[in-house]
């Protein structure tokens, strides 16, 4: 009985070795793993590579960090700029694009600042600040946060006083303060389509190309951080250009709506 | 309100059809707090008794700081432990980050402060009752902790169960060292603030009443626990 | 009293610069009972303390006389207020033999007899909150006697009791002197020192005002405060 037992346990360890093996951490967008796309992929991903991918859900400028450190084997994230920088310090092998979504300006169902009509996103913006519509920003240095920051520069906006609220948070929980207030908000199409507590916001405003949200795959630099699992990451990245990768990413649909579109480019 | 009656019938289906999820980040969830709770108790309560007899110089101020330690926000606690966990800090050659490990260290320093104030507060009041006893009966020192710590073992197990407590309901820390990494690192509290983040909230609810009933199960079994000892004294 | 126990030489207990007890200077036998009286504020519990080593004398020196080793050594206290233990009754009773390393079986068949001893007939299993005041006290002597102790301090062991417990109790303090334990006790009952003492220390303000045989005492104080007192006076 003990025999049989230790046996076991040791057996077992052995098997949770084995398998420790064949895990990686990877730094993911809230937006990413919100979509849902993730559960589809990750089963996929241990079928055909036998790598058991651990997600980190945070934002862009925590993925970085966790990457910059050497807490994660590759990241995945959205905000080119910072990805370039990212990489121009040596945390980074290279910068591999992977698919891209879009974001959409999400808002009071009667869109009392008719951003709705707007020719192009920044003229959208520019309607809402012009109303003084209650806005919510993500305000946590976030891809999307990033992007929002952009479109604001591009209109010649400097957000502030009442109307713009920054919380400094996750897109759902954004989403969920926006709900709350009745405000406008910027918001990856995935993370609204897969939101559950929309209240009175709908989709305003959607379309214009320089809403486009490309999403980039970065294995973490080895030279820097010994530790980190190159093999798994090249492994890994070698599926996520796969046309099985494609396959998956083009089909992935939410309520009828296709959310992100493969573009990863065969090397 | 209708949430969370919703959340009360999915809470329901997920406890009767025992979710594997749900079971797996439960157990995790018991695994780390009462971990924290055991290691937190083995180190807080002997220095609450101690703190409780001994008068030295300082011992004002230890209390003052374990007083301010109590407050002490959990992030930051994560933040810290984080820092000192990551590969790039002085403890990551251990590759304790994110995994439940480095959770059940953040809870024993959120924790410990807990259980050391209570039990100082217990075993004070216990000493003052018994101090005349004591000294009448020529009890050594190691026999006055020994007896005080036997007869206030009530009030330590409440000291154990306040700083539990606190380790199962909290989250600033956990989702910063553990990550909540499905399968892995992911327990109640990050699970329903991930949910919450979805707007997904009678998941979130259903998870936060499951987290309720087992902060209630976990406290009643240790008083029926402590009823049958008594009983069997004996 | 046949043989000197102890003797204070102009001891003086001060808390917080406030003289409580003392100056003061008398010597004790090694026989009977001696009872310490005088009105409340006397300084009667301070002395008994001093007396077990439970206060720190300021100034002045207590001396034990060589011959009373043994009953300096196996001495017992029994306070005003029990001392309840969250602990059973029995438990209660056999916890001092417990610290000296007794096994717990054998200290629970003696806590059983000494409680059998001091007259409490209550389930022993209770726990020791749940007593009457006589009970408690009876459990606080039994706790004292299980020690089997040579010299035995009780502070006003009746105060609160009613006069069945109190004769109860009287009964057992006798029996042991009988038995040649030797008591030093306060009590603010005078019907009790008269049924009780052997010698009598009479306080007040801390000052050690008479200090004689019983018999001596109740016949003719020789102070006015003692004399006021014994008549029922209120002595200020």
């Amino acid at each position: 009985m003990t025999f049989r037992t230790i046996l076991s346990a040791a057996f077992a360890a052995v098997l949770a070795v084995a398998a420790q093996a064949e895990d990686m951490k990877m730094s993911v967008t809230t937006s990413f793993a919100n979509s849902g796309l993730a559960d589809v992929l990750l089963p996929e991903i241990k079928k055909d590579t036998g790598i058991n991918v651990q997600l980190l859900i945070v934002g862009t400028g925590q993925a970085l960090k966790l990457g910059a450190q050497g807490d994660v084997d590759a990241v995945l994230v959205h905000a080119k700029a910072a990805e370039l920088a990212w990489l121009a310090e040596g945390n980074g092998t290279h910068r591999r694009e992977i698919m891209y979504n879009d974001f959409i300006l999400v808002g009071p169902s009667d869109d009392p600042a008719a951003a709705g009509s707007a020719a192009q996103a920044t003229e959208a913006l520019s309607a809402i600040a012009g109303a003084q519509a209650p806005f919510v920003s993500r305000g946590d240095n976030s891809g999307t946060h990033k992007m929002e920051l952009r479109l604001w520069k591009a209109a010649g906006i400097e957000p502030q006083g009442d109307w713009y609220r920054a919380v400094g948070q996750g897109m759902g929980a954004a989403l969920n303060t926006a709900s709350g207030m009745n405000a406008y908000i910027m918001s990856d199409r995935a993370s609204w389509l897969k939101f559950a507590n929309k209240g009175d916001l709908k989709l305003v405003y959607e379309g214009d190309p320089i809403l486009f949200n490309q999403y980039a795959y970065m294995p973490v630099n080895p030279e820097k951080h010994s530790h980190a699992k190159i093999e798994q990451a090249n492994a890994l990245e070698a599926w996520l250009v796969s046309d099985r990768a494609r396959e998956l990413i083009d089909g992935y649909t939410l309520n009828g709506e296709k959310l992100f579109t493969f573009n990863a480019k065969a090397e | 309100m209708n949430d969370i009656l919703q959340g009360l019938a999915r809470a329901a289906k997920l406890v009767v059809t025992l979710n594997a999820d749900l079971v797996e980040i439960t157990l995790l969830s018991l695994q780390v707090s009462l971990g924290a709770a055991v290691i937190g108790s083995a180190i807080g309560l002997p220095l609450g008794a101690w703190l409780a007899i001994n008068r030295f110089p300082a011992r004002r101020t230890v209390i003052a700081l374990l007083n301010a330690l109590m407050g002490l926000p959990p992030v930051v606690v994560g933040l810290i432990v984080y820092v000192l966990f990551s590969r790039s800090g002085p403890l990551g050659v251990l590759g304790l980050l994110f995994t439940p490990t480095a959770m059940v260290i953040a809870q024993v320093i959120i924790i410990t402060p807990i259980i050391a104030s209570v039990a100082h507060q217990a075993i004070r009041e216990l000493w003052a009752d018994y101090h005349d006893l004591l000294i009448s009966l020529e009890a050594r020192r190691h026999q006055r902790i020994a007896t005080l710590l036997w007869d206030g073992r009530r009030a330590l197990m409440t000291a154990s169960l306040a700083g539990f407590g606190r380790g199962i309901g909290e989250v600033g820390a956990i989702m910063i060292v553990g990550g909540n990494i499905d399968h892995a690192t992911r327990v109640l509290t990050t699970a329903i603030a991930l949910e919450t983040g979805k707007g997904e909230f009678d998941m979130a609810l259903a998870l936060g009443f499951v987290l309720i009933g087992l902060a209630i199960a976990v406290n009643l079994a240790l008083h029926i626990l402590s009823r049958t000892e008594r009983g069997s004294r004996w | 009293m046949v043989n000197a126990m102890v003797a204070l030489d102009r001891v003086e207990l001060r808390r917080g610069g406030r003289v409580i007890v003392g100056p003061i200077s008398l010597r004790l036998g090694g026989e009977g009972i001696t009872m310490a009286m005088g009105p409340n504020g006397a300084g009667k519990t301070t002395l008994l303390r001093a007396l077990h080593g439970l206060e720190r004398v300021s100034s002045g020196q207590i001396h034990w006389d060589e011959d009373a080793r043994a009953l300096r050594e196996r001495q017992a206290f029994v306070f005003q207020t029990p001392i309840l233990m969250r602990r059973s009754v029995l438990d209660s009773i056999a916890y001092p033999l417990r610290l000296r390393g007794v096994r717990r079986g054998a200290a629970r068949e003696r806590a059983a007899e000494c409680a059998e001893n001091v007259g409490l007939r209550v389930s022993l299993r209770k726990d020791v909150s749940t007593l009457s005041g006589g009970e408690k006290q009876k459990m606080a002597l039994a706790r004292a006697l299980i020690m089997d102790p040579a010299l035995l301090f009780l502070d006003e062991p009746s105060a609160n009791l009613d006069g069945r417990s109190t004769r109860e109790i009287e009964e057992i303090l006798d029996h042991f002197r009988a038995r040649g334990t030797r008591i030093v006790m306060s009590t603010h009952d005078i019907g009790q020192a008269r049924r009780l003492a052997d010698d009598v220390v009479f306080m007040h303000h801390g000052h050690l005002v008479e200090q004689a045989p019983s018999a001596a005492f109740f016949d003719a104080p020789q102070s006015q405060q003692a004399k006021a007192y014994l008549q029922g006076d209120i002595v200020i």
